[in-house]
């Protein structure tokens, strides 16, 4: 069945020509008023604000979905064309989970038995037990959430919950404990779209943070640095922002919590904490752990910082210093409420604007997932597809170190490319089921360009999608598409 | 023709005659067939090895001064006791799961560097990495590796199956912003599992061209990496055994490469130090030993310089939770087989620590960088490091 969206056009992703612009404008105005739409283009944009009302069109639909979620379907991606920017993206915050919607492993949930927890008495047997059983887990737990992300009708949620675990990043190799992995998941999840300022404070008290940044190991008298220094270079102001005696003060700020093994939760003992008088950020008072994190939520590199990186997660890499300025006054005067922060940027020029198309990298996760949602495939059982984002250099639940994954073009090189291409070879390989799954579902496009249009974002680089194109053969289009570096992109 | 140039030819001319025959001629080949700046290149037939101990490493209980009172009262939990360390001089010694290392140390091939550091030190791991990596001051942003700048100056051959192989982290580090480098997680599959794709060349966003870019590096790499080489040598269990295995295959296929860069991840111990540096420590000296021994197979020992680098060393005095907290200054090791064996910089000054409690440099780390340059590739440093920095006299004529 054909789809009856335009056709590639002369130049449809042409890298100074904004499709927005000029949708729907008949197809052959597109070809011979290119000039045209350029100073149209360049006029709109001095009108700020002025594009919310634009339409989508076919492309447009797919940049929102791609950049937002996974790779989306036809269906998905057409259920969007015709509608304002602003209400496309009103009706994606507006849809947006805080749970999940597969249900997690079953020892997620409830108390652990006094004998699963690690105690100095127990035999080097015991110890391999528990050790290869917490293995187990976290490669369930890796399953479980890149099905969630597979299945959930809110990606976006998925999306912001990658974000909050690279932006607060934490290693189960060091925590140890699946279980605890799991409750800062869904702690990013509950608050992906919610508020910063609860988020930070929750992170800061959650018991695999106190584990993996030592606050749990922080007491007066001799304070351990290793989250007062992270909660200000990666969490909130950013490097150079703080001198090494706020971080020094902070850190007897946080002194006094732990982590109960048994039940999981954090504990705080007031004997265990320094109530002196502390100086940070030129404030003076007796801060304990929540007065110190409001120092840090009252300035405004805390909202820069935040707006930047969340630039650099959804529209371009290079962030531009006036709109995120502009934004980060929006998002502090909101008191960190992260929808709005994500409206603005979803509104700005720059996120719709053609030069920034196909300039960001998909994650291993993205690409994957993407993957798997575009072609509605659901393979079960999905920890092999989390070995497969390993290859690829993202280890869900377990990031190199607590800046988390360094992201954008640094996703590519010579082995993750090679285990990138491995798995879309593979995933290719079962191409004519998966068609034929698709196609009968209907709606499904034929013919070579409309297949690009839906997978990517810029015209194909590689002769293989030429070749193809020539052959007309589904199979082999899809498989040539999804193997051109531009499939990399977004 | 400038005293640098002299010099370099100088230093590529000895090489020639001293090297294996192979890399001598890859050496010879990208030499005489490349653009002027790369008839110098014949230098890059000795082989540079960095071993990025990443997290930080502490150097105190990596070079124990243990006639120092203050080293024990600043650990009163986590310093070795004098009888546990390996003793290097009658002042110091190394810790105890360095012990595999005595050897090429009594081969005096062994250089310990005490101090290395730089001014004005930054305590972040991730900006102190950076200021290494690029060769910056504490003060100064720069965009690219300091091997990045040096092969951009001077290319390697352009046989060279790349600039640099980076092995154990998909961080490009000192390789950052153009070189060619190329990651490898197994030499063997490496070859095999290259791509086909013939991307035409076409204008695009700085995203696909560096996926484009990685593409024909991969390609290249490739033909020479599926090359069958089996090595006699045994190597150790464990992340950074397999690193170093990967490095001496990827070395016994390739026509040639200028830089190999491992990683050992997991220094930053805040926390329960003791147990995890001698896991660490123990895994580095037999992988070192291991990589000599490959090398030493390979006939590339004698061309071949290793050296170690962190972000930083840790705080002298140790927290309450067994660890140490971030430090400054710290211990750094350069073997190879023409390296002159020895203690060099300065024992650390723990009564003369700065208000943060850290340690004052010895040896500034671009000092070390400049060795490299100069004493083992022939290069000028100057433009490289952004200034000139002492030598250090660690190789033998």
């Amino acid at each position: 069945m054909r789809c009856d969206w335009p056709l590639a056009s002369a130049s449809p992703h042409s890298p100074v020509f904004d499709p927005a612009t000029m949708m729907r404008s008949p197809p052959f105005i597109r070809h011979f008023v290119e000039p045209l739409a350029l100073l149209v283009l360049a006029l709109a944009s001095s009108l700020a604000q002025a594009d919310a009302t634009q339409r989508l069109d076919f492309d447009d639909a797919r940049h929102l979905l791609v950049r937002t979620g996974f790779a989306p379907t036809v269906a998905q991606v057409r259920a969007l064309e015709g509608r304002t920017r602003e209400e496309a993206v009103d009706a994606l915050l507006a849809q947006t989970r805080s749970d999940p919607i597969v249900p997690s492993p079953a020892w997620t949930t409830g108390a652990t038995a006094p004998e699963d927890i690690p105690h100095p008495g127990m035999s080097a047997d015991e110890r391999k037990v528990l050790r290869q059983r917490e293995r187990a887990r976290i490669e369930e737990l890796r399953g479980w959430w890149l099905a969630e992300m597979r299945a959930t009708p809110s990606p976006l949620t998925e999306r912001m919950t990658l974000f909050w675990h690279d932006h607060f990043a934490t290693s189960e190799q060091k925590v140890g404990d699946a279980r605890l992995m799991y409750a800062q998941n869904a702690l990013f999840r509950r608050e992906a779209l919610g508020n910063f300022a609860t988020l930070l404070h929750a992170v800061a008290k959650d018991p695999a943070m106190l584990i993996w940044l030592d606050g749990a190991r922080n007491r007066r008298g001799a304070p351990n640095e290793n989250f007062a220094r992270e909660v200000m270079e990666l969490f909130t102001l950013g490097e150079g922002h703080y001198a090494q005696s706020d971080v020094a003060q902070a850190a007897r700020a946080f002194t006094g919590f732990g982590v109960d093994r048994a039940t999981g939760q954090a504990v705080f003992r007031p004997r265990l904490h320094d109530d002196g008088v502390k100086t940070i950020l030129g404030a003076r008072g007796d801060f304990d752990m929540n007065g110190a994190l409001d120092v840090l939520l009252a300035r405004p590199e805390t909202a820069t910082f935040l707006v930047d990186k969340l630039w650099r997660e959804f529209v371009s890499p290079q962030p531009d210093a006036g709109e995120v300025a502009r934004i980060a006054g929006d998002f502090r005067a909101s008191h960190y409420a992260i929808k709005v922060a994500l409206r603005d940027l979803l509104l700005s020029d720059a996120f719709w604007g053609a030069r920034n198309r196909g300039t960001l990298v998909k994650s291993p996760a993205e690409l994957v997932v993407g993957t798997l949602r575009t072609l509605d495939v659901d393979p079960g059982d999905m920890r092999p597809i989390a070995a497969a984002t390993a290859r690829m250099g993202e280890v869900l639940f377990a990031p190199p170190n607590v800046r988390g994954w360094p992201g954008g073009d640094a996703w590519i090189n010579s082995s993750t490319l090679l285990a990138r291409q491995a798995f879309l070879a593979r995933a290719t390989r079962a191409m004519p089921d998966t068609f034929m799954a698709v196609s009968t579902r209907g709606g499904s496009p034929s013919a070579s360009a409309e297949w690009q249009h839906l997978l990517l974002p810029l015209p194909a680089v590689s002769d293989a999608v030429t070749e193809a194109a020539a052959e007309r053969e589904p199979a082999v289009v899809i498989r040539a598409t999804m193997l051109d570096p531009v499939y990399q992109l977004k | 023709m400038n005293e640098e140039r002299r010099r370099f030819i100088r230093a590529g001319a000895h090489a020639l005659v001293t090297m294996p025959i192979a890399g001598a001629i890859a050496g010879a080949i990208g030499g005489c067939a490349s653009a002027p700046a790369a008839t110098t290149s014949a230098g890059y037939a000795r082989l540079l090895i960095l071993v990025e101990l990443k997290g930080g490493n502490d150097g105190l209980n990596t070079l124990v001064p243990f006639t120092d009172p203050a080293y024990y009262r600043l650990r009163p939990k986590l310093g070795i006791a004098r009888d546990a360390v390996v003793p290097l001089s009658d002042r110091c010694g190394l810790h105890p799961a360095l012990q595999p290392l005595l050897a090429l140390w009594k081969r005096q091939e062994l250089a310990v560097l005490q101090g290395v550091g730089y001014p004005a030190p930054n305590l972040s791991h991730f900006r102190s990495i950076e200021i290494w990596d690029t060769a910056s001051r504490s003060d100064q942003y720069l965009p690219t590796g300091w091997l990045t700048r040096t092969f951009a100056a001077t290319p390697p051959p352009r046989d060279y199956a790349a600039d640099g192989f980076v092995i154990g982290s998909y961080d490009l580090g000192p390789l950052d912003g153009g070189a060619r480098a190329v990651t490898i997680a197994d030499a063997a599959r490496f070859g095999d599992r290259a791509p086909s794709t013939n991307a035409l060349a076409r204008a695009g966003t700085p995203a696909l061209e560096h996926i484009l870019r990685t593409e024909s590096d991969i390609v290249r790499a490739a033909a020479q990496l599926r090359n069958n080489v089996t090595l006699a040598t045994r190597f150790p269990e464990g992340a950074f055994g397999n690193a170093v295995r990967t490095a001496c295959n990827a070395i016994a296929r390739a026509k040639g490469v200028a830089v190999v860069r491992l990683t050992l991840n997991g220094y930053d111990t805040h926390a329960d130090q003791a147990p995890t540096q001698a896991r660490l420590h123990a895994e580095l000296a037999d992988g070192l030993v291991a990589l000599v021994q490959g090398l030493t197979e390979l006939r590339r020992w004698d061309d071949t310089l290793i050296l170690t680098y962190a972000e930083f060393g840790r705080r002298p005095r140790e927290n309450l939770s067994g660890g140490t907290d971030h430090g400054t200054a710290s211990v750094h090791f350069a073997l190879g087989g023409r390296v002159a064996g020895g203690l060099y910089g300065a024992e650390p000054g723990l009564a003369r620590l700065s208000v943060d409690g850290n340690l004052a440099p010895a040896i500034d780390f671009r000092s070390v960088y400049a060795t490299a340059l100069e004493r083992w590739w022939g290069l000028d440093s100057h433009g490289v490091l952004g200034g000139r920095f002492e030598t250090l006299p660690i190789m033998r004529a």
